[in-house]
């Protein structure tokens, strides 16, 4: 039984690193930085959720669907125009400098928003409370909370609907063809600042989602949450081979079933460790990732 | 239809173009012909807006463009099958010809797609494959088509004959010529200048970033200087 509980515990996870490393992975597929900020985007998603949360509680509504949805919904749109914002002020004046100046420009934004949160809600944590509580019983040793349920779920839904407008839709199809050859995106017509932008907006948007997961899953949320998840999620953008969306889905799980399985049978204070260990050994193996290809230095 | 008029143009420091002017009239065959380094591409890719202008004017249609974003040219009526194909690797062949058309409406985007594949039926067989696994020669195809989907006025080549075996270079020819025929204004810079000054109906030769003559076609090809330097000296 212990075996199952850590394979949930490892969907769990998963998800939750999957949905955040798709914005790192893509951000950098189009303009070649890594957005450190990112962590950040999901901190205030989840921020945002449990604000809408108190609103809905605080006027009396009581169903669950209603407080899910409402709490996704406003937390992706709020993510989006953060997302939307920070690159149009942070990394967009900075296009065509050295590659290191906007990465300086990110961590100053990460901090930034993270200070932000600090002064403006309180350096503490906040409690959620439980939306869904209760669990299925298995068996007499084995449960399975909806919580644990709900979080791939959720997850799938998005992942469905993202992989549908990225291999399906116009516009996914022209933020495919700007990763793979800006300019040459550009010569065909498309605006490729605005497909930059789009991109910026469906990272942020998955990240609140996961923002708002986890801060149902854990019943909390505060200031510093995205910095280590934030390390987390980039840590399997890169496992999977950076730049590659497949790859960052897949290095999440990877991710995800790793820690879960290292914190049962090594112990919790290893898990840490034991993923960064075997970033180190994919890395070695395989210099470009899971399914990452081998070039790859863009500015 | 185009005017370039005193165009300066090059990489950061290094100015490629001098002083380069041209016209380009309504249903006309332009060739512009050059030895390898003479700044063809930079030609092309600064009409396009790829490359920003050091001084001049580049018109279209009576406009000023010199100053545009390449997107913002580009939706003019321009259309460009650029040095080396520029063809996106990971994206299928239809995907690649559909992005061609993207700002054209959906019906007739469809009647063009038929269009393209009606010219080049190897397309056809390969439009599920990734651009990306196509021979040189398809690649030139998908370039050419991609550039086609949007029915430009004005359709731009560079070197669509680089490294392709003759009978494909014929038939990419042909193609042309027929483009021609259908209306479509063609620009085509080449280093066979040979198929070229025999396809165009007027031409100009670029040397060290400056145009040093021009032509009609015909006599261009018959020109002692053009003979010696560019068709081998036959
Ligand atoms: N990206 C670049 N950076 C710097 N110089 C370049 C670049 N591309 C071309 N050049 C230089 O500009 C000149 C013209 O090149 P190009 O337009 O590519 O010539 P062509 O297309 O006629 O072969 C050459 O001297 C070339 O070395
Ligand atoms: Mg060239």
């Amino acid at each position: 039984m212990q075996l199952l509980e850590q394979i949930l515990n490892g969907i769990t996870l998963g998800s939750i690193y999957a949905l955040i490393a798709i914005g790192y992975t893509m951000v950098y597929g189009v303009i070649g930085m890594i957005n450190f900020a990112h962590g950040e985007v999901y901190m205030v998603g989840a921020f945002v959720g449990l604000i809408v949360m108190t609103i809905l509680s605080s006027i009396g509504a009581s169903l669950v669907p209603v407080y899910l949805i409402a709490m996704l919904l406003i937390a992706i749109l709020v993510s989006s125009v953060l997302g939307w914002s920070i690159e149009r002020v942070a990394y967009r004046p900075l296009r065509g400098k050295h590659r290191l100046i906007p990465l300086i420009s990110a961590i100053g934004m990460s901090f930034f928003l993270q200070n932000f949160m600090q002064l403006s809600q309180g350096p503490r944590p906040f409690a959620v409370k439980q939306l869904i509580p209760g669990s299925f019983t298995v068996s007499e040793s084995f449960s399975i909370s909806y919580m644990q349920i709900l979080i791939p779920v959720v997850t799938l839904v998005f992942m469905v609907l993202f992989t549908y407008f990225i291999s399906k839709t116009k516009l996914g199809v022209a933020c495919r063809a700007t990763e793979q050859d800006r300019r040459m995106a550009n010569l065909l017509g498309i605006n490729t600042d605005t497909i930059i932008s789009v991109i910026f907006v469906i990272g942020a948007s998955l990240a609140a989602v996961a923002g708002v997961l986890v801060s149902l899953y854990y019943g909390t949320v505060r200031d510093t949450m995205g910095f280590i998840i934030g390390i987390k999620a980039f840590t399997a953008a890169v496992l999977g081979g950076i730049g590659s969306i497949p790859g960052a889905m897949l290095g999440g799980f990877v991710l995800g079933f790793t820690e879960s399985f290292a914190s049962a049978y090594i112990g919790g204070d290893y898990k840490d460790i034991v993923s960064f260990v075997l970033l180190l050994l994919i890395l070695l193996v395989l210099p470009s990732g899971l399914l990452g290809k081998a070039e790859i230095e863009k500015v | 239809m185009l005017e370039l008029r005193n165009v300066n143009s090059g990489y950061g420091s290094i100015q490629a173009l001098h002083d380069i002017s041209f016209t380009i009239n309504q249903g006309e065959i332009v060739t512009l012909i050059g030895a390898n380094g003479a700044g063809k591409s930079t030609t092309l890719m600064t009409l396009c807006g790829d490359i920003s202008i050091i001084s001049g004017q580049i018109v279209f249609e009576n406009e000023d463009i010199s100053s545009l974003k390449p997107h913002e040219i580009m939706r003019k009526g321009i259309a460009i099958s650029p040095e080396g194909r520029r063809v996106f690797p990971k994206l299928t062949v239809e995907e690649n010809l559909m992005l061609g058309a993207y700002f054209t409406p959906e019906q007739e985007a469809a009647e063009m797609f038929e269009k393209v594949l009606e010219l080049f039926p190897r397309l056809k067989e390969r439009i599920s494959q990734q651009g990306g696994t196509l021979s040189g020669g398809e690649q030139q195809m998908l370039a050419i088509g991609r550039a086609l989907m949007a029915k430009p006025k004005l359709l731009l080549l560079d070197e669509p004959s680089l490294g392709l075996a003759p009978l494909i270079i014929n038939l990419i020819f042909e193609v042309l010529a027929d483009i021609r025929d259908q209306g479509t204004t063609v620009f085509l810079v080449e280093q066979n200048a040979h198929k070229a000054l025999a396809l165009a109906d007027r031409g100009y030769v670029l040397e060290n970033g400056r145009i040093v003559k021009e032509g009609r076609g015909k006599d261009l090809s018959s020109d002692p200087a053009v003979k010696e330097a560019y068709l081998g000296g036959h």
